[in-house]
């Protein structure tokens, strides 16, 4: 236990650190950005087991709704990131409720569909401004009081904002709700014997990991000032599945090493190998579904388990 | 010129002719996804790769060995199709035990890595195939100049499509195939080669998709991309048309490039998603869809 | 949770706070930077060929500027903004860049733009037309080299219109650059007693224009404005002569490079009229630039590549006379020079960042008419920089009218 916390004060240092050791303090928000946008991911995947194909539409409309709100209504950064998660999980409840009628792989498809339909929204309406994006997004001054211009300000809340998505997606998770949840994912006929409403329970993850999605998306176009179709283009959607599944779905830690090693990866890779990286994340993708099914984090929990118990299987999903 | 409301005539019949193409390429796909799904129970995310690679098989061809478009609408299904039996056999066999949500994302990390080497070694803007000479020049309909080749791609499709599902629902080919959904053990008691069935299976589905790609090479320019937008419109379009359903999948292809034709003359700018909103509506009202039977 | 993943997340995080804090450029070195489309519609227009122009440049230069070595980066922004951006934030922060060349896409550009203006570095744009860059969107920074939606509009919608071409429908690519280009166009043909009967929206990057180009027919103008370039406007004209669209409409082509017409071909492409800064064989000095393009490229030169060696030029010019490479100043001088080299004779960047030069309204040749390859234009007009790019318009806050 002692070690635990001794561990969560070591990395805490270092993240703290990082932006004084040199590290591209933007690099760093956006792999923030996108780690938190894994988790909320996986808390329907992992947890939840609802394979949705289309999340960058949650993601990239709360940074459309963040950006205009700041340009075009002069908003201050906490509202307009705050509005784009209300909107996201707005969002969240009409693309649930009507994926929720299906399951598994329609359950899927039906979020690709919508996923895309958002797009073509974003494409087309006239506050998105289209191919153009929205453009030169201030930070703006918190609450007021404190400006965000310098990097490393924005650093250290785009942290905090981390922090505490990750806290309270753990409290969920260990919540009576989170309980269910998982009941669902093991047998949801059981579940339904025992008298659980689970479209509620579904529909109620996919809504907050819709939120939560969004306010990636939005303090995501905050760090980088802008809003475009990128960030609700299915290769968005298609990258924060990698994430979650490299890293290890229906562990905590795993969507967050998955995210770094993808944004690593896109950002550093690029420069070496050019346009190979799409390919490249595909075949890492593809081995990862063939043979490596539990993740990074998945493989290590699973090997421990072993060590400590052996002939026992499967990873445990706890922290 | 008359009108109706108040959009003249030919213009109606123009959009709605341009969408009756579209809706050929439309059900040609969803035809190879819904046999695919229907026969193996895999959602195939890389049958627009697919459909591309059949694009680039009928333009390398051209360039490089010199075959001519008509070869290449035979040799470019046959080539792309082994490749899915590779596939078939080495990757998606895997994963048969399995949650079939695995196999999407499989096909779906296939569809990044064929996609991503083609946008490599090929760019981002597409290169033109030319139309073959027996088929250029226009059919004058008096509403519009209505080119040849794309009055070939609509009769073409109409009979592949209805030439399989023929197969698939009519003969005994077919029968032996939808029995091995039914029970493969069984099946594969009686002395069929199930494992050679079902990647026969896969192999044909793609090379449907393939078949779709040279029959748009002309078309549309031959780039990475084509098939990727593409596919997502027709996963919708077999949601709405009911998984797993033959019929469904064809009917619903073309009635929805139509209807998409129809939305660009009143509405434009409704196009790209009035397909993904009748499918909203198909979930709500039948969510088994127009044709399934669940 | 177990240790021994947090051992490894620890590991992990360690790992890459190495290897992202990479060393960034020499110091003492002047790092120019182009960020441009590399593989997409308009890469053949500039692209790679403009990377190698910018290295004639500087060799020509003579290969250091105040004693320092010249390193130039470049990369692809796939025509997206937030790619475009990042870039050009990233070499700001981490390499240092003293100058970024490029655009070659107006929704690209103006973000750059952007960034320009907050990190302070000059920001030379080449190949993208959009005029809201010296209007709306105008910096203190930026500067807009070959051309822009107002000299192509006076050029050929002008020469257009008064041939007898007066109803007009247009086929936009729908960015900023082509509602730009449809707005100028639209202005010039109802000075000149023309009308504008509508126009279309088409996603950059298209691949089938069919059912935009019927929509086109169906309007019953005289002229198909196609505002929209690279391989979307030699895509729509081939289309439009697959549907028999020009048999009863003359197509405009608003923006067209040299590749595009090469592409097409004479036999397709004779008689458009076209607007450009520089043609490869106007004269002695552009033919000596071209000669040697070509034996690198392949391909004769673009305006916009021969803008590209052009504006590297001025720029390190522009840096030696003012003995810094102090944003600020070096701004200063680049708006206080006049231009003299194989690309305009007497240009001038405006208050806006406007760079005023002559402009050629072009017809291409028929395929009789040309009589080696390349030869494709013939001179209709020659317009000068004033008339080209017009007054100020005053919506630029540096330059009030």
């Amino acid at each position: 236990m002692r070690a635990t916390i001794v561990l969560y004060v070591l990395l805490g240092l270092l993240a703290l650190s990082l932006p004084w050791l040199g590290v591209y303090p933007v690099f760093l928000m956006k792999l923030l950005c996108f780690a938190m946008f894994a988790c909320a991911y996986n808390l329907l995947l992992g947890f939840g087991r609802m394979l949705s194909f289309g999340h960058a539409a949650f993601f990239g409309f709360a940074a459309y709704v963040t950006s205009w709100l700041i340009t075009a209504h002069g908003a201050g950064p906490a509202t307009a990131a705050l509005c784009g998660m209300a909107v996201a999980a707005l969002l969240g409840v009409v693309i649930g409720g009507l994926a929720i009628r299906r399951r598994g792989i329609y359950f899927a498809m039906i979020t690709l569909a919508l996923g895309q339909l958002v797009y073509f929204v974003c494409l087309e309406a006239p506050f998105t401004g289209g191919e153009n994006g929205l453009q030169g997004v201030p930070r703006g001054t918190l609450f007021g009081l404190l400006p965000l211009r310098s990097d490393r300000v924005m650093y250290y809340l785009v942290l905090a904002a981390f922090v505490a998505v990750f806290m309270f997606i753990r409290r969920v998770v260990h919540s009576p709700f989170g309980h269910v949840l998982r009941a669902i994912r093991e047998n949801e006929t059981r579940a339904i014997s025992l008298g659980y409403d689970i479209n509620r329970y579904k529909l109620l993850a996919f809504v907050l990991s819709a939120a939560l999605s969004g306010l990636a998306g939005s303090l995501n176009s905050l760090v980088l000032g802008f809003a475009t179709l990128s960030d609700v283009q299915q290769s968005a959607s298609g990258e924060v599945i990698l994430m979650t599944l490299l890293g290890g779905t229906g562990t905590f830690f795993g969507p967050v090493v998955g995210a770094a090693i993808v944004i690593t990866l896109q950002e550093y890779l690029s420069d070496v190998v050019g346009g190979w990286v799409t390919a490249i994340i595909g075949v890492i993708f593809v081995a990862c579904v063939l043979s490596f099914r539990r993740g990074i984090v998945g493989e290590i929990e699973a090997l421990r388990l072993r060590r400590t118990r052996p002939g026992a299987a499967g990873p445990a999903a706890h922290a | 010129m008359s009108t109706i409301l108040g959009i003249p005539v030919p213009v109606i019949l123009g959009q709605l002719t341009l969408g009756l193409v579209n809706g050929s390429f439309y059900a040609l796909l969803s035809l190879g996804l819904a046999v695919i799904f229907g026969l193996m129970g895999v959602v195939n995310f890389a049958h627009g790769a697919f459909y591309t690679l059949g694009a680039f098989a009928a333009l390398l061809g051209l360039q490089h060995l010199g075959i001519n478009y008509w070869v290449a609408l035979l040799l470019a299904p046959l080539a792309v199709g082994l490749l899915g039996v590779l596939v078939e056999r080495l990757l998606l066999r895997h994963l048969y035990g399995l949650d079939p949500l695995y196999g999407l994302l499989l096909t779906f990390g296939l569809a990044l890595i064929v996609e991503g080497s083609l946008h490599q070694v090929f760019g981002a803007s597409g290169q033109s195939y030319p139309v073959p000479e027996s088929l250029s020049g226009a059919l004058n309909l008096h509403f519009m100049f209505l080119p040849l080749y794309r009055a070939w791609v609509i009769l073409a499709s109409v009979v592949v499509c209805f030439s399989t599902w023929f197969v698939i629902e009519r003969t005994r080919l077919g029968a032996t195939l939808r029995a091995a959904t039914e029970n493969a053990p069984l099946l594969q008691a009686f002395g069929v080669n199930v494992p050679l069935l079902v990647a026969a299976t896969y192999g044909g589905g793609v090379a449907l998709a393939a078949l779709a790609g040279v029959l748009a090479s002309p078309v549309v320019l031959v780039n990475s991309h084509m098939g990727t937008e593409l596919v997502i419109v027709v996963f919708a379009v077999v949601v709405i048309g009911g998984m797993g359903s033959i019929l469904g999948a064809i009917v619903s292809g073309l009635v929805l490039g139509v209807v998409e034709g129809f939305t660009k003359v009143i509405y434009p700018e409704a196009s790209n998603i009035v397909v993904f909103v009748i499918m909203a509506l198909v979930l709500i009202l039948r969510p088994a869809g127009l044709f399934g039977r669940e | 949770m177990n240790e021994l993943s947090r051992w490894t997340l620890a590991l992990g995080a360690a790992t890459f706070v190495a290897a992202s804090s990479h060393a960034a450029h020499a110091a003492d070195s002047v790092v120019i930077g182009d960020i441009d489309d590399m593989s997409g519609v308009y890469a053949d227009v500039e692209g790679a060929g403009g990377v190698e122009a910018i290295n004639m440049a500087i060799a020509d230069f003579g290969g250091t500027v105040l004693g320092r070595k010249i390193t130039v980066l470049s990369a692809d922004h796939q025509n997206k903004p937030d790619i475009g951006a990042s870039k050009f934030r990233e070499w700001a922060d981490q390499q240092g860049v003293n100058l970024v060349l490029g655009g070659s896409n107006t929704g690209v550009s103006i973000a750059m733009a952007k960034v320009a203006a907050v990190k302070k570095v000059p920001f030379i744009v080449i190949g993208a037309g959009g005029a809201s860059l010296t209007n709306e969107d105008c910096t203190a920074y930026s500067v807009h080299y070959v051309y822009d939606t107002t000299a192509l509009a006076n050029g050929t919608a002008t020469a257009m219109v008064n041939a007898g071409n007066k109803t007009w429908f247009y086929l936009t690519a729908d960015y900023a650059f082509g509602t730009q280009l449809q707005d100028a166009a639209a202005k010039v043909v109802e000075a000149h007693g023309g009308r504008n009967l509508g126009a279309v929206r088409v996603p950059l990057g298209a691949a089938d224009f069919s059912s935009f180009l019927l929509q086109a027919q169906a309007s019953g103008a005289q002229v198909l404005g196609l505002a929209n370039a690279g391989t979307d406007f030699s895509n729509s004209l081939k289309a439009a002569n697959e549907f028999g669209i020009t048999r009863t409409m003359k197509p405009a082509a608003l923006l067209a490079f040299l590749t595009d017409i090469h592409s097409l071909g004479l036999k397709t492409a004779q008689g458009l009229y076209l607007t450009t800064a520089w043609y490869w064989d106007l004269d002695e000095q552009t033919r000596a630039f071209a000669g040697r393009f070509f034996a690198r490229i392949k391909r004769q030169p673009t305006m916009d590549q021969a803008g590209a060696y052009s504006a590297t030029l001025t720029y390190l010019k522009a840096v030696k006379a003012a003995a810094t490479t102090d944003a600020d100043r070096v701004m200063a001088q680049l708006k206080k020079e006049k231009i003299n080299d194989m690309f305009t004779q007497g240009g001038y960047i405006r208050a806006d960042g406007a760079m005023i030069h002559q402009m050629y309204v072009m017809q291409v040749k028929t395929p009789q008419e040309s009589k080696y390859p390349w030869d494709y234009y013939k001179v209709v007009r020659k317009m000068s920089g004033e008339e080209a790019f017009g007054p100020l318009t005053g919506r630029c806050p540096l330059a009030p009218k």
